[in-house]
């Protein structure tokens, strides 16, 4: 894989992160206040960071096919549960991810609780509102840009595409003040779900001891036809439930 | 500590596997397969694994919408 599938890849699959974690620092923010809000968010930081730190070059000591393997199966098993989403998402058996409405409900339950010092922090509740969010957004961040960057041997690249998208979506933040609901969240998650299952496909069985005809040009086939297994599921699946939709009208429409 | 670790060990199976465990269990299941064919049978199934995730996904759909419109 070239540097650049590589930096997009870690790029898009963390700007994702970003946006939905941004919708839960400017709840917490703006409903409580900022201050307890950016400690929580800086907490999340600091831990992440420390896993970065010490997860990254830990598994560069494994032997790469051993770590190709386990990688390749935890991304392939990762990307499943993100495409399943995706897919079930973009033929409508499942809602949307829209940042307003997630928004709107963490304002109303922000404004519901209690205020509450503790530890040093003025309000606890935006304290872990914003403490959580980031965290749990970051974690799959984390776990990216590190199977990516391990396994290409280029940690520092995952880094910087990873803190390239979370500064992109802070900086876009900080001037529209308001979540980011108009980015094509889905279909970002769709592209990522795709990249996430192709490449654990290929680091898994490479891992397992196949050759890939072609070597590392085989992801040029394995991402196309992924995408097409994929587009083709979400096409079935809208077909079938326009099927499903048309056979209740009628009987709905019909005289008792 | 026990309600910790169950509480730890949740998380992360949530985290990986998610709603289906059956993709894990087929993505695991052809991983092993393939390890077979190649170390014992000196077969290069690279083909064994993409089908096996690509059938997965779709079975994993077709539980997802069951009985659903």
């Amino acid at each position: 894989m070239n540097s650049l599938a590589l930096f997009l890849t870690v790029f898009v699959a963390c700007a994702v992160e970003a946006v939905e974690a941004l919708t839960i620092v400017l709840a917490a923010g703006v409903t409580r206040e900022w201050r307890s809000t950016l400690q929580g968010m800086a907490a999340a930081l600091a831990v992440l960071a420390v896993a970065v730190a010490v997860i990254g070059p830990a598994l560069t000591l494994v032997p790469l096919t051993g770590l190709r393997l386990v990688v390749g199966a935890l991304l392939a098993v990762f990307g499943l549960q993100w495409l399943r989403k995706a897919i079930l998402r973009a033929s409508g058996y499942k809602d949307l991810h829209d940042e307003g409405a997630i928004y709107a409900r963490q304002v109303a339950a922000a404004n519901a609780a209690d205020r509450q010092a503790r530890r040093g922090v003025r309000d606890w509740y935006a304290f872990t509102l914003s403490f959580k969010g980031v965290l749990l957004e970051g974690l799959e961040v984390v776990f990216i840009a590190i199977t990516f960057g391990d396994n290409q041997q280029n940690l520092g690249l995952a880094a910087a595409g990873a803190v390239a998208a979370v500064l992109v979506v802070a900086a876009v933040g900080v001037a529209v003040r308001a979540p980011l609901s108009r980015v094509p969240e889905n279909t970002m998650k769709f592209a990522v779900g795709i990249m996430l299952t192709s490449f654990g496909v290929f680091w898994g069985a490479e891992g397992a001891g196949v050759s890939w005809p072609g070597n590392d040009a085989a992801l040029l086939a394995v991402i196309p036809a992924t995408a097409l297994v994929a587009l083709g599921y979400v096409a079935l699946l809208r077909r079938t439930a326009a099927a499903g939709r048309a056979a209740v009208v009628p009987t709905e429409r019909s005289p008792a | 500590m026990s309600r910790w670790l169950r509480s730890f060990g949740a998380f992360w199976y949530d985290f990986i596997i998610g709603d289906d465990w059956r993709g894990a269990a087929v993505v695991a299941a052809a991983l092993a397969a393939t390890a077979l064919l190649v170390h014992v049978a000196s077969v290069n199934a690279w083909w064994l694994l993409p089908i096996a995730v690509l059938a997965a996904l779709g079975w994993s759909l077709r539980r997802a919408t069951a009985g659903k419109t």
